[in-house]
């Protein structure tokens, strides 16, 4: 049972964090109706900038991930402006390249300026975990602060899109762009807005894998990349709450399935349960259905 | 006026049967004199491989309309099967054997694609792309944990752990993660020729027959086709089948033209590649993903210059590209330059 319970811990806090870069794919998915798939090699970025910030200029971890939060933010910005926003026009399939492209330039430029070999992340959390029950539960630090992080900036989100009114515009534009634009909303600088948080949270997230799975390399957000990609899908993507639902439940999946099962299959089993989902439910957990009209 | 009327389409399709000649021929003839450097001679066989691939992925997301992020799924599939085929059968001539097997990798991967597609097609637009992800990441994993030897009683399989105890003289063809090393290199240039015309001559009868405009009617307009009574499912099933069987047999060519294949090779990465020649290209016009792919596969040899910077010129070279072609004005400009020539020849009729 104990035993259970660890796993439980791990896989929430594993979730929290593909729920996390989730939010980054889903908003902007909701505004733009593009999959980024440069969202990952962000979540790279803001972890060498905290990297760099706290081992090599001596800073204190919370300013470092302060710091790589606005690297990543005006990083995100910078990208939407250069290589998405000129193709607003042009086919889905289109942007994809693009931010295919977009992700092997922040791979290459990454393996260049800071080569290609590991960088250990420095553990900004005693590694002494809390032991419950004498000693047989044992919760890190790192999870307990991965998981709060998740929680507030998940409330925070549900209050800025809920209550700002830069929140509902961006809901508005998710809805009809064109009608938000009629009513006066400015629908370029909701998007960039759209971006700008995608990329920060991309940040944070970035700085907590690291501490859970503490190497880094040019590639190192690839594949939580596709996960909370997955994760964003697996509970309906464009919709906030779905983004936890489905990055908790995806990192539960994972931790359970390579305690339980097999290690070697983790990966095969959390996609195939993303396939039983999506044939049951064909827009997510929590996805809106969409009736097609005629 | 007795001078044969073709249609635009068969216009095209002969100029990109006789493109692919012309390549071939001239390769051929640049390899016989010797003018091929070493690396070029080594690309051939991948060069065809990957044509083939962004031929085959060009049927889905150009003719079917469906975009798919798992295509190296059905590669690695029908590079496994068919690697171990080519091991495992007792075929004596190698372009025999090299032939059995590529039957093999495309049967194996059409299995697969039938497997995938039943459930999957019922699904639209970026869902679709996203189980077609998820599906090559299942594929590499159980690739990854598979292993198959073979001795004196036949083949032998195991899952997840090395299980096998071959008799004396047997042979680990598949080792799990390690993949399968010490390919015996039965692919030739010309298979890969014959292979890339043989897709295009299916994929040609089949975009010009009713099956095809079916299909592309369900690409056009699902709901319409469907009211006329075209069955979604059947249709969406056989283009997706097809196109896998073709991955399959490209797969093959592939993995017997390396020395070592793992599982890794076919991951991800390798289906965006393909998405990309397919993308530049442009969908449905199969002359603009053998451009795209072949160029693409010697770019990065051609890039070698600047050294560390290729990857990173690819990257810019992929995402001027996409913004240059989505240019409203170069666009505009380009469609008035046609114009003026269709002008010009009406005036001269």
């Amino acid at each position: 049972m104990l035993v259970f319970l660890n796993h439980l811990i791990n896989g929430v806090s594993l979730g929290s964090v593909y729920a996390i870069i989730a939010l980054g794919y889903t908003m902007v998915y909701g505004i733009a109706k593009m999959l980024n798939f440069a969202h990952g090699d962000v979540i790279m970025v803001g972890a060498y900038v905290c990297f760099f910030a706290v081992s090599s200029y001596n800073l204190p971890p919370l300013v470092g991930v302060a710091l790589a939060a606005a690297v990543c933010t005006a990083l995100g910005i910078l990208i939407e402006r250069l290589a998405y926003k000129p193709l607003r026009q042009a086919s889905s399939l289109a942007v994809l390249i693009t931010a295919i492209g977009v992700s092997y330039l922040l791979q290459n430029g990454a393996q260049i300026l800071w080569s290609s070999n590991i960088k250990m992340f420095p553990a900004f959390f005693s590694s002494q975990p809390i032991a419950l029950f004498g000693g047989e539960l044992k919760i890190t630090i790192a999870a307990i602060v991965t998981v709060l992080a998740c929680v507030v900036i998940m409330a925070a989100l549900v209050w800025f899109t809920g209550r700002t009114k830069m929140g509902k515009a961006m809901r508005a534009c998710s809805e009809d762009k064109a009608a938000a634009q009629l009513m006066g909303i400015n629908v370029n600088a909701t998007i960039s807005m759209t971006f700008a948080i995608g990329s920060a949270l991309a940040a944070i997230a970035g700085v907590l894998f690291c501490s859970a799975y503490p190497i880094l390399t040019p590639t190192t957000g690839a594949m939580p990349g596709i996960k909370a990609f997955t994760a964003a899908v697996f509970g309906g993507i464009g919709s906030i709450p779905g983004a936890l639902l489905g990055g908790v439940l995806l990192g539960m999946i994972e931790i359970f399935a390579s305690a339980y099962i097999s290690t070697q299959l983790s990966n095969a089993i959390v996609f195939a349960v993303l396939i039983v989902v999506l044939l049951v439910r064909p827009t997510g957990l929590l996805g809106k259905q969409v009736r097609e009209k005629v | 006026m007795n001078k044969l009327h073709l249609s635009k389409a068969s216009r095209v399709n002969f100029a990109t049967y006789a493109m692919v000649i012309a390549a071939y021929a001239v390769l051929q003839f640049m390899g016989g004199a010797g003018i091929l450097s070493a690396t070029m001679r080594g690309q051939l066989v991948p060069i065809c491989a990957y044509v083939a691939m962004a031929l085959s992925l060009n049927l889905t997301v150009g003719v079917l309309g469906e975009l798919s992020l798992g295509h190296a799924g059905f590669m690695s599939v029908g590079a496994f099967a068919g690697a171990v085929a080519a091991a495992a059968l007792p075929i004596p001539s190698a372009p025999l054997r090299l032939a059995a097997a590529m039957a093999a990798g495309a049967l194996f991967a059409a299995l697969a694609g039938a497997l995938v597609g039943v459930p999957v097609l019922r699904l639209n637009g970026d869902y679709l792309a996203i189980v077609t992800l998820a599906f090559g990441q299942i594929i590499k994993s159980i690739v990854e944990n598979l292993y198959i030897g073979m001795d004196s009683r036949g083949l032998h399989t195991s899952f997840l752990e090395n299980r096998l105890t071959l008799r004396e003289g047997g042979l680990m063809i598949l080792n799990g993660p390690m993949g399968i090393n010490g390919i015996n290199k039965i692919s030739t240039f010309t298979a890969g020729f014959l292979l890339v015309m043989l897709i295009l001559v299916v994929i040609f009868h089949l975009v010009g027959s009713r099956t095809g405009r079916a299909i592309m009617a369900l690409r056009d307009n699902r709901i319409a086709a469907e009211s006329v009574g075209i069955p979604v499912t059947k249709y969406k099933l056989m283009a997706f089948v097809i196109a896998a069987a073709m991955a399959g047999a490209a797969g093959t060519l592939f993995a017997l033209g390396q020395n070592t294949i793992t599982a890794s090779k076919f991951d991800f990465n390798t289906s965006i590649l393909i998405l990309v020649f397919v993308v530049l290209g442009g969908q449905g016009r199969m002359w603009g993903s053998i451009i795209a792919a072949a160029l693409l596969t010697i770019l990065p040899e051609a890039l070698r210059e600047f050294a560390d910077y290729r990857m990173l010129v690819y990257a810019v070279v992929l995402i001027l590209v996409m913004l240059a072609t989505n240019n409203p004005t170069l666009q505009g400009f380009f469609t008035s330059l046609f114009r003026k020539n269709k002008r010009k020849e009406a005036a001269g009729k």
